[in-house]
């Protein structure tokens, strides 16, 4: 195989499998947090219990979050040197605030929350949680100011053969980064509620700790409702915005090879063929298509035909049409996990009004399931920005088969995705059974009495020197 | 003054690596410990307990190294990370199992998975540094660069005899480094240990690298090129090793891991020093050298990043040191241990 084949297939596997754990880490954080500040005002037990148990799965997670977060940053130079070279002056500079800024606060303040609970007051404690928060989501803007470049990008000039930044200012009001950001993070939110909703749900099935699993899942269920909705509307901003500027993705998308006509109707399934550039058989629902592109019931969507053909006059021969079946199908699978949690989020709501949740064992079951939602829309939805957006890398200035490292051999990219692969699966199964064994131990709590000993960095350590 | 900001992220890369090596030196240090210190599985524990709080802080040294490296110079981490790209993937293979190791080990109540962790987090600790003891050693004696800034590199080309050396004399000073910090967060046998070990292995550092230094004559051009300040840094090197050995016998344990503190970041400002203009040593044409002015960004984009880096750098450190007095105190066997 070619080595931009295998660079491509490493980088996806390493950034799905990264993004597995990513949004777990910001979700549990700040349901964490919210739990926390619930002991601190309320000062039940409780609550400190809870923050004490998600925080297990929290952990372990940001565990693998963070080491597969070194390779992530690593990857540009190693497997993409002609597109590190290429971007360096404008897409460095997001990375680099975001260890400056994000990394440091996480991981410092993890570890103080991690080791601190006997060693901070109660509000400070607090304090290091809601900073892990907010360090998790300032993570994650500044990468998506990063990738929002590769969709759109603004802030820059070529000079010399290079991308330079000259706005920096714009490269973090793009609108990308504003509809991408949100939907991360609500998407974010909503895979940690879901997992502890998916959790407390195989409690509540067993009976353990009912009183526990009760409150941990309507917590959860509130934040799986709100970021589920708001998942909705920020995917749905982001579709217009998509639109506009890359036409060519939302085409591929709609699977629509013509101009539509207007209104526009949506494709609900389609029967797509690539070398006939055409559908043998679709489902349509009139009038969507429009509304999802324009917020309104009219207006016409161009089809990848006559997008191909501005492009080549734009850019030069070539093809612009990126994977079709890959990009419609993900979208599709994005939008249908989306609704599905949207519609558990209030069906839930509606038996916890009814106080029916315990009895309601079929919706209980459902609910363990449904912790793999947010893991497959997500995973689907990074499938379709970033397919969708070949061939470009940098959309309208570089293509995927440029950005690749010329001295990097297929042998060597071959070990390294062999190797790495290896350790995610690993990793993977690892994780998941850690998740259940702290699962089935359930909230219990040993403690022994703490006993603090010398200062080692006081007098004893430095002796009479100090004096 | 046109390339006053390229000098200055040239000096931030430099104190970002010091800080790296400073700080996961004896993180690894502790790790190498885990084998040649601890004795029985309980003071393994103490032991990566030690570190427990603070090794993912430090290694984010590591990452923001790296990312500045990305957004200041771009062709320097594009030639570096895709010319050593094996190397690479070895050491990022370390730090996966390595950073797992530390959460999952305690995680079951079984011997042989934590025995299998321990011997993660030891053999990472112990090859790390040695990698980038090889890899600041390549960089100082050059690497097949071409024309267009990509290396051509076969494994021959970076381990060498010179750069073996180099990866040993880091090794040494990060075991040290290590040895000393558990001197001051532990106590009884365990400390004394340490002590002891400490006493030989600082005369091994001490021997590496003056080796190092003897073989960087024959192997680079930095003292042709810097002779004049490298060789009281040196010099300074061979007196900060011989302070620490003293107080090591006096069991002054905080001045002593100040010695080694002083002696990392010595020898990592003497690497950066010793290529200074340069970042990348060509070994084929010194025109194809890559410098801190055609490896860099432009004007505007390190305005925007020195601005930054500027405002955050002290909060990061206010918060990084509070942690460190948050956790001073020693910790034993007897109480509560979160890994």
């Amino acid at each position: 195989m070619d080595v931009v084949i295998l660079s491509r297939l490493q980088f996806a596997s390493t950034t799905i499998f990264h993004f597995i754990f990513v949004p777990l880490s910001i979700g549990l954080a700040f349901i964490i947090a919210i739990m926390e500040t619930l002991y601190v005002v309320k000062g039940k037990e409780q609550y400190r219990k809870m923050a004490k148990f998600w925080g297990h799965f929290f952990l372990i997670n940001f565990a693998v979050g963070v080491v597969t977060g070194i390779l992530q940053e690593f990857q540009f130079g190693m497997n993409w040197s002609n597109y590190s070279r290429f971007v360096g002056d404008v897409f460095g500079a997001p990375l680099a605030v975001e260890a400056l800024l994000a990394f440091f606060m996480e991981s410092t303040f993890i570890g103080l929350w991690i080791f601190g609970w006997n060693r901070l007051s109660k509000k400070v404690h607090l304090l290091c949680i809601w900073l892990v928060s907010i360090g998790t989501i300032i993570s994650a803007f500044w990468i998506l100011v990063a990738n929002s470049f590769m969709q759109y990008p603004v802030g820059f000039e070529i000079n010399g053969g290079r991308a330079e930044m000259n706005d920096f200012f714009e490269l973090i009001t793009s609108g990308q980064v504003w509809v991408e950001f949100p939907h991360t993070v609500f998407g974010s939110f909503a895979t940690g509620a879901f997992l502890i909703t998916g959790i407390s749900a195989w409690k509540l099935l067993k009976k353990q700790d009912t009183a526990f699993f009760k409150k941990s899942f309507h917590i959860a269920l509130i934040i799986a409702i709100i970021s589920g909705l708001g998942v909705a509307f920020t995917g749905h901003a982001q579709s217009q915005f998509l639109v506009k500027t890359q036409p060519m993705k939302m085409a591929a998308a709609e699977g629509l090879w013509e101009d539509s006509g207007d209104p526009a109707a949506w494709t609900l399934f389609a029967n797509i063929d690539t070398d006939k550039k055409e559908n043998s058989f679709e489902v349509n629902i009139p009038y969507i298509l429009s509304y999802l592109s324009y917020s309104k019931f009219s207006g016409s969507v161009e089809g990848m035909k006559s997008i191909q053909a501005k492009y080549e006059e734009l850019y030069g021969e070539g093809n612009y049409i990126p994977p079709v079946k890959t990009t419609f199908w993900s979208f599709r699978i994005m939008v249908f996990t989306g609704g599905i949690m949207i519609l558990l989020g209030l069906y839930g709501a509606i038996l916890a009004k009814r106080k029916k949740l315990e009895q309601s064992s079929k919706y209980l079951k459902i609910m363990i399931a449904a912790i793999s939602l947010p893991f497959i829309g997500s995973t689907a939805g990074w499938i379709m920005t970033e397919i969708g957006r070949q061939p470009w890398v940098v959309f309208g200035f570089m293509q995927t088969q440029d950005a690749v490292s010329p001295n990097v051999t297929a042998g060597q990219v071959l070990f390294s995705l062999i190797a790495f692969s290896t350790i995610y699966l690993i990793l993977a199964i690892v994780t998941a059974y850690l998740f259940i064994r702290v699962a089935k131990k359930g909230p219990v709590e040993k403690q022994k009495d703490v006993k603090l000993t010398t200062d080692p960095f006081g007098e004893e350590g430095y002796g009479s020197y100090v004096k | 003054m046109v390339h006053m900001l390229n000098e200055v992220w040239f000096i931030l890369i430099t104190v970002l690596f010091v800080g790296f090596l400073f700080l996961e030196g004896f993180d690894f240090g502790v790790g190498m410990a885990m084998r040649f210190v601890a004795k029985t599985p309980g003071e393994r524990r103490v032991l990566i307990n030690t570190i427990g709080p603070v090794w993912d802080g430090n290694e984010v040294w590591l990452i923001t190294a790296g990312g500045a490296m990305f957004a200041a110079f771009p062709h320097w981490y594009a030639t570096l990370f895709s010319g050593l790209y094996l190397p690479l993937v070895i050491m990022l293979l370390l730090l996966i199992g390595r950073g797992v190791a530390f959460e999952f080990r305690s995680k079951l109540k079984n011997q042989k998975w934590r025995n299998t962790w321990d011997w993660t987090i030891f053999i990472s600790s112990l090859l790390n540094p040695f990698l980038w003891g090889v890899v600041f050693a390549a960089f100082l004696m050059g690497l097949p660069i071409d024309s267009e800034m990509n290396i051509y590199a076969s494994i021959s080309h970076y381990i060498t005899p010179y750069t073996l050396i180099g990866g040993v004399a880091i090794t040494l000073l990060c075991f040290l480094h290590g040895l000393y910090f558990i001197t001051l967060k532990t106590t009884g046998d365990l400390q004394s240990r340490a002590r002891e070990l400490a006493k030989k292995i600082v005369v091994a550092v001490g021997i590496s690298l003056i080796v190092f230094v003897i073989a960087s004559y024959f192997h680079t051009d930095i003292f042709t090129v810097r002779g004049t300040i490298l060789v009281p840094i040196y010099a300074l090197v061979v007196v900060a090793v011989v302070l620490a050995g003293m107080f090591t016998r006096k069991q002054r344990d905080g001045w002593a891991f100040t010695m080694t503190g002083i002696t990392i970041a010595l020898t990592v400002v003497s690497v950066f020093v010793g290529l200074f203009p340069r970042v990348m040593v060509s070994s084929i044409d010194s025109a194809f050298n890559l410098t801190i002015y055609n490896a860099a960004s432009g004007p505007y984009s390190l305005k925007v990043m020195t601005i930054v880096a500027v405002t955050l750098i002290p909060f990061v450190l206010g918060y990084q040191i509070w942690s460190y007095y948050v956790f001073r105190k020693r910790i034993s066997e007897e109480e509560h241990l979160e890994y």
